[in-house]
């Protein structure tokens, strides 16, 4: 079976020479939920880009292939690829509140892709939508399709977002950090719509995010992303069990737990980031040897 | 949110003033010939200087007062109008139309298209306005074209500016990337999801380049570079005014308070609209 997203050895830099991803190796099978978790700056969110097509001008990437169902994205043409991004892939954004375009309607937003992009006609995009946003439990869709996205609130606005990002039935669905920006309650809603939907349409999604509790529920595979580099990578179920790197145990022990509220967080220890620091340098050098 | 409210269901005095103001000084302007008292070239030496009609010696039918050679000062002002609304609305739009157009390419594309038009209006904008507009005139020659001319190639960078800024703003929103990944091209983004998050800018922009427009077709005037002598513009009425400040005072003050309401008018409408056109603060 082939992979529906498999990334070998991706590097990228930045202006100034200095390796944002490291030799970046990674595969989500169909219908599978792939974690890719790690502090803020890790690169987590470059890797969903990179794939998405929407690296910043100033990241490169020097070395690595990215297989989107076969098609090796590094070789098509730029239209090609964009298509082929566009029709196979979606995103569900971090900021719902800055995803939606806040001067057009919820309806012609969502239904816009369907229509332009992809061809369809207007009552089918429609008829779509509705579904879409039936299955992520908007009751009144009207009322939804016909507002200004100002006009909802945020856990409703990622639920546009949802829908939209399934309308299109894509194959992989990049989820960036999607519930971080909503409160604690509506956080465990959009997770489990996610979840629900991602089961149904048997869509394979790279979700990213730091909070291991987060990982924990949705996800079947995890890749540990520390300075652009996957230090381990594993069964979610055997990572919990048994983490093999010591940054791995020492995030792990750096999430608060409810049965003790009253411990004091624990930072990574300093030893393990030594450790980190000597192993990224090891790469660097292996890296720079045959790039110069 | 409370202001919105305020603007969508109770009346803005603000929008229904300077509207009201601008669109009496416009159907006056329309309609000059119809609405005018007197012919405001008619010289008639009888009726010099006549003060306005509510002071001893003013003369019906020449509710404004005369000036040195008997012109009736309101028929004037109304006929003056004509020329001002025309330079308002025809050099606003040119200004518009291409600053905003560059504008928003500068913004959304960034890259060599910014850095060549950021540049260009750096420069643009080293020529001291009023100065640029008069040798402009000098070199296309006087006459209502080449003054609206004048205008829209000294202001088109106002335009561009903040719409590059605005352009800018909004292309690193998350719902730009959005389309990007979804396959629009980049065309397509820059004019369905950038442009009308800019508009609220370049209505307002627009409106209070019309007033600039106005005070700058003023400044032409008195200095006797705008459109031929003969017909009476604001700012002709207030060059010669300023000759017989002291004979009749009225010829001075009259136009200069319909220029400065206009001018006025012109930038409150603008904000007012902006908030009326912006979803977010409607």
């Amino acid at each position: 079976m082939s992979a529906c997203l498999d990334i070998a050895n991706l590097s990228a830099v930045l202006p100034n020479g200095q390796r944002v991803l490291r030799s970046v190796s990674l595969a989500v099978q169909p219908g599978e939920v792939r974690a890719l978790v790690g502090e803020s700056g890790a690169g987590k969110t470059m890797i969903g880009k990179a794939v998405l097509g929407v690296l910043p001008l100033s990241v490169r990437i020097v070395e690595g292939d990215m297989l989107l169902e076969g098609e090796d994205l590094g070789k098509l043409e730029p239209k090609a690829r964009r298509t082929l991004i566009g029709a196979r892939t979606a995103l569900i954004p971090q900021d719902p509140l800055t995803a939606l375009n806040p001067s057009r309607r919820i309806g012609p937003q969502m239904t816009d892709r369907l229509v332009r992009i992809l061809g369809w006609s207007g009552e089918r995009a429609d008829s779509r939508i509705r579904q879409l946003l039936d299955e992520v439990q908007i009751r009144d869709p009207d009322r939804v399709l016909k507002s200004y996205p100002h006009e909802l609130s945020g856990g409703m606005r990622q639920r546009v977002l949802i829908a939209a990002a399934f309308a299109a039935e894509p194959r992989l669905i990049v989820a960036d950090e999607p519930t971080t920006a909503l409160d604690v309650t509506v956080q465990k809603q959009i997770l489990r719509l996610i979840a629900t939907l991602q089961r149904e349409h048997g869509t394979a999604i790279l979700f990213v995010t730091h909070d291991l509790g987060v990982v924990a529920k949705i996800s079947q595979k995890v890749s540990v992303l520390y300075a652009g580099k996957v230090v381990e990578e594993a069964d979610t179920a055997a990572l919990f069990a048994a983490p093999q790197h010591p940054y791995t145990r020492a995030l792990m022990a750096a999430t608060p737990r409810y049965t003790d509220p009253f411990a004091s967080l624990k930072p990574v220890d300093e030893a393990v980031l030594a450790g980190l620091a000597s192993e990224i340098a090891e790469t660097d050098q292996a890296w720079r040897r045959p790039h110069g | 949110m409370d202001k919105g409210h305020a603007s969508r269901h109770g009346v803005s005095p603000r929008l229904w003033l300077a509207g009201g103001w601008l669109l009496l000084a416009l159907l006056a302007a329309i309609f000059a010939p119809l609405v005018a008292p007197q012919d405001p070239l008619a010289q008639d030496l009888m009726l010099e200087r006549l003060p306005p009609f509510w002071l001893d010696g003013a003369e019906p039918g020449y509710w404004l007062g005369t000036d040195s050679l008997g012109r009736d000062l309101l028929s004037r002002l109304i006929f003056g109008g004509r020329i001002a609304f025309i330079v308002a609305f025809a050099a606003a739009i040119a200004a518009c139309l291409v600053g905003s157009t560059l504008g928003l390419i500068a913004g959304y594309f960034g890259g060599w298209a910014d850095r060549i038009i950021s540049r260009v209006v750096d420069v643009w904008m080293a020529f001291p306005p009023v100065l640029f507009a008069i040798l402009l005139v000098a070199v296309l020659g006087t006459g209502l074209s080449s003054v609206i001319l004048a205008i829209a190639i000294i202001d088109w960078t106002r335009f561009c500016r903040v719409i590059r800024a605005e352009a800018m703003g909004q292309s690193r929103m998350d719902y730009v990337e959005n389309a990007r990944i979804a396959g629009y091209g980049r065309i397509g983004i820059m004019l369905r999801e950038v442009l009308p998050n800019v508009v609220p800018s370049i209505v307002a922009l627009l409106s209070l380049e019309m007033g600039i427009a106005v005070i700058v077709e003023a400044i032409l005037s008195f200095v006797n570079l705008s459109i031929s002598t003969d017909d009476p513009t604001w700012g002709s009425i207030i060059a010669e005014g300023r000759l017989s400040i002291h004979q009749a005072w009225w010829v001075l003050v009259f136009p200069l308070i319909t220029l400065i309401l206009t001018v006025l008018s012109f930038s409150q409408f603008g904000e007012a609209l902006k908030a009326r056109f912006d979803p977010v603060l409607r």
